[in-house]
């Protein structure tokens, strides 16, 4: 079998508001070319797991490690391409374009690109990006103009423009119509036809908005992580499969 | 030469209110978007309390509304950092700490005309070192919000996702606060603390109107604030109005005209839409 690198693991992760036990022991492993999905009820602990994932919070027991590396101490960012839930980010009434939101994320990453006087050396970079979330000539458009399944994409293509080896997606079909849903679950079967090495972390409450995703299924159940059909764990299933195991 | 510039004192007036007209509404941008509107009048009120302190030590007053404008923003970060769904009640406690201590330490002022002049500024009475002083930091935050206008956008839009993207979220929010305090001080001595938070708001709300990018609401915010700020002098000079009161009425109306524009280009672009809207 093919060696794929190891890009998030977690093991025996528990974590606790107070006495209020929300991880208890949940493991996770996501290879390169793997999309993971992570569902679970409202509160289940799926945010949690995240910002874990994401290093804003330190397990109170267990390990986690992003390409290799301890979370709260990981740097090298450009290595993680993050889509926050749409809801999070008050674009409706931000005065910006398109180009300037992905864009941004280059800036960030590449602290070498000259402050002043550097959009030609960004604009290769933001129309391949914007291309790939099928927004090519969105670029003047103001964001607060975009439909939100339009924006859910700007926020794709902001995460995708430095070309990482890990995406995060957050809820991201959460607020979109089931049309808009199915575009994005599309976009992101042909983006990892694409690149095939890229490994997709997907956290959702909604997988019946995700029906036909080919990935690996996890349930947050009692603050672990379980497969999301009967059989060993990490067993591969697709979302369809879940839809009917819980019918 | 128009007749009021050959007076030194309003050629450090149109000066001092150039630099302040730009450095403000530049700070305004982010403090609008951080949805931080009021952070102004918080530590405008703060500024007060710093000046009516120093007065009382007898120490320089200005001394004094930087010592308490820089301390009041820190509290106001640390009370949002604790509680980020509560930023703007960390604003309204600061707020109301400015206004109660402003008042109590006001009774023990020795001059009350100076710390009165400190409510409304005395922008035409400011001299070269002041002049100096206000340039100075005016250039330096100026150079700061160009050198980290990446940083400051991407902190505004998003904050979580600016940490993911490598952006020393920290060390960005400490150093625009330091700033924040450092702009409202001068500008509450020129043009009083009263003023200060429309002077940083009412621009950027014109530039929302009509911007199409966060680079055009720079440019027209600080665009607003620069006319006003000579506009507003210039009008207080020949008709002998309150400087900071005349450039405040110059700024909501070029707001209200841009809006009256944007409202007119609307209806022109979209006739069905604005009629179906209206009814």
């Amino acid at each position: 079998m093919e060696h794929r690198e190891t890009v998030i693991e977690a093991t025996g992760v528990a974590y606790a508001h107070g006495r209020e036990a929300i991880l208890e022991g949940a493991s996770l492993t996501v290879r390169a070319g793997e999309l993971a999905v992570v569902t679970g009820e409202n509160g289940a602990g799926k945010s949690t797991l995240l910002r874990l994932i994401l290093g804003e919070l330190r397990p109170k027991s267990g390990q986690v490690r992003i390409f290799g590396a301890d979370p709260v101490r990981f740097r090298d960012w450009g290595r993680v391409g993050y889509v926050p839930q749409r809801t999070d980010v008050p674009y409706e009434r931000f005065p910006a374009s398109v180009r300037e939101v992905v864009e941004a994320n280059l800036y960030a990453r590449r602290p070498s690109l000259p402050r002043f006087r550097a959009r030609s050396r960004t604009a290769p970079a933001v129309d391949r990006a914007l291309t790939a979330v099928d927004l090519a000539g969105f670029e003047r458009r103001m964001i607060g103009e975009l439909s939100g399944g339009q924006f859910q994409r700007v926020l794709l293509a902001r995460a995708l423009v430095c070309e990482p080896g890990l995406l995060v997606l957050d809820e991201p079909t959460s607020g979109l119509d089931a049309r808009a849903a199915r575009s994005f679950e599309e976009l992101l079967a042909d983006l990892r036809r694409a690149r095939p090495e890229l490994a997709v972390l997907l956290v959702t409450h909604d997988l019946e908005r995700l029906a036909g995703l080919d990935a690996t299924l996890h349930r947050l159940e009692a603050g672990r992580l379980v497969p999301a059909v009967p059989g060993p764990a990490h067993a591969h299933a697709t979302a369809r499969d879940l839809k009917e195991t819980h019918a | 030469m128009p007749e009021m510039l050959h007076y030194a004192f309003m050629q450090r007036a149109l000066a001092a209110g150039l630099v302040i007209g730009i450095a403000v509404p530049l700070v305004g941008v982010t403090v609008v978007l951080k949805r931080l509107s009021m952070i102004g009048d918080a530590l405008g009120h703060a500024s007060l309390a710093g000046v009516a302190a120093g007065l009382i030590a007898g120490l320089n007053p200005v001394a004094g509304a930087v010592a308490a404008c820089v301390t009041s923003a820190f509290c106001i970060e640390g009370i949002r950092r604790a509680m980020p769904a509560r930023a703007d009640l960390a604003v309204a406690v600061i707020m109301a700490a400015g206004i109660g201590l402003a008042g109590v330490l006001s009774g023990f002022v020795p001059n009350s005309a100076t710390f009165s002049s400190f409510l409304f500024g005395s922008i035409v009475t400011v001299g070269d070192a002041e002049l100096a002083v206000v340039v100075g930091v005016g250039a330096a935050v100026i150079l700061f919000c160009a050198l980290l206008a990446r940083e400051l956008f991407w902190v505004a839009l998003d904050e979580r996702a600016a940490r993911l993207a490598g952006v020393r979220t920290g060390l960005v929010n400490a150093a625009f606060v330091l700033v924040c305090a450092l702009t409202i001080s001068i500008a509450s001595r020129t043009v009083g603390s009263l003023i200060v938070s429309s002077m940083m708001t009412v621009p950027v709300a014109a530039a929302l109107a009509v911007a199409r990018s966060w680079r055009q609401s720079v440019v027209v915010a600080c665009a607003v604030g620069a006319v006003s700020s000579l506009a507003g002098l210039t009008l207080s000079f020949y008709a002998g109005l309150r400087p900071g009161g005349a450039i405040v009425l110059v700024e909501v109306g070029i707001l209200l005209l841009l809006l009256l524009v944007r409202g007119i280009m609307r209806r022109l672009a979209h006739p069905a839409r604005e009629d179906a809207a209206a009814r």
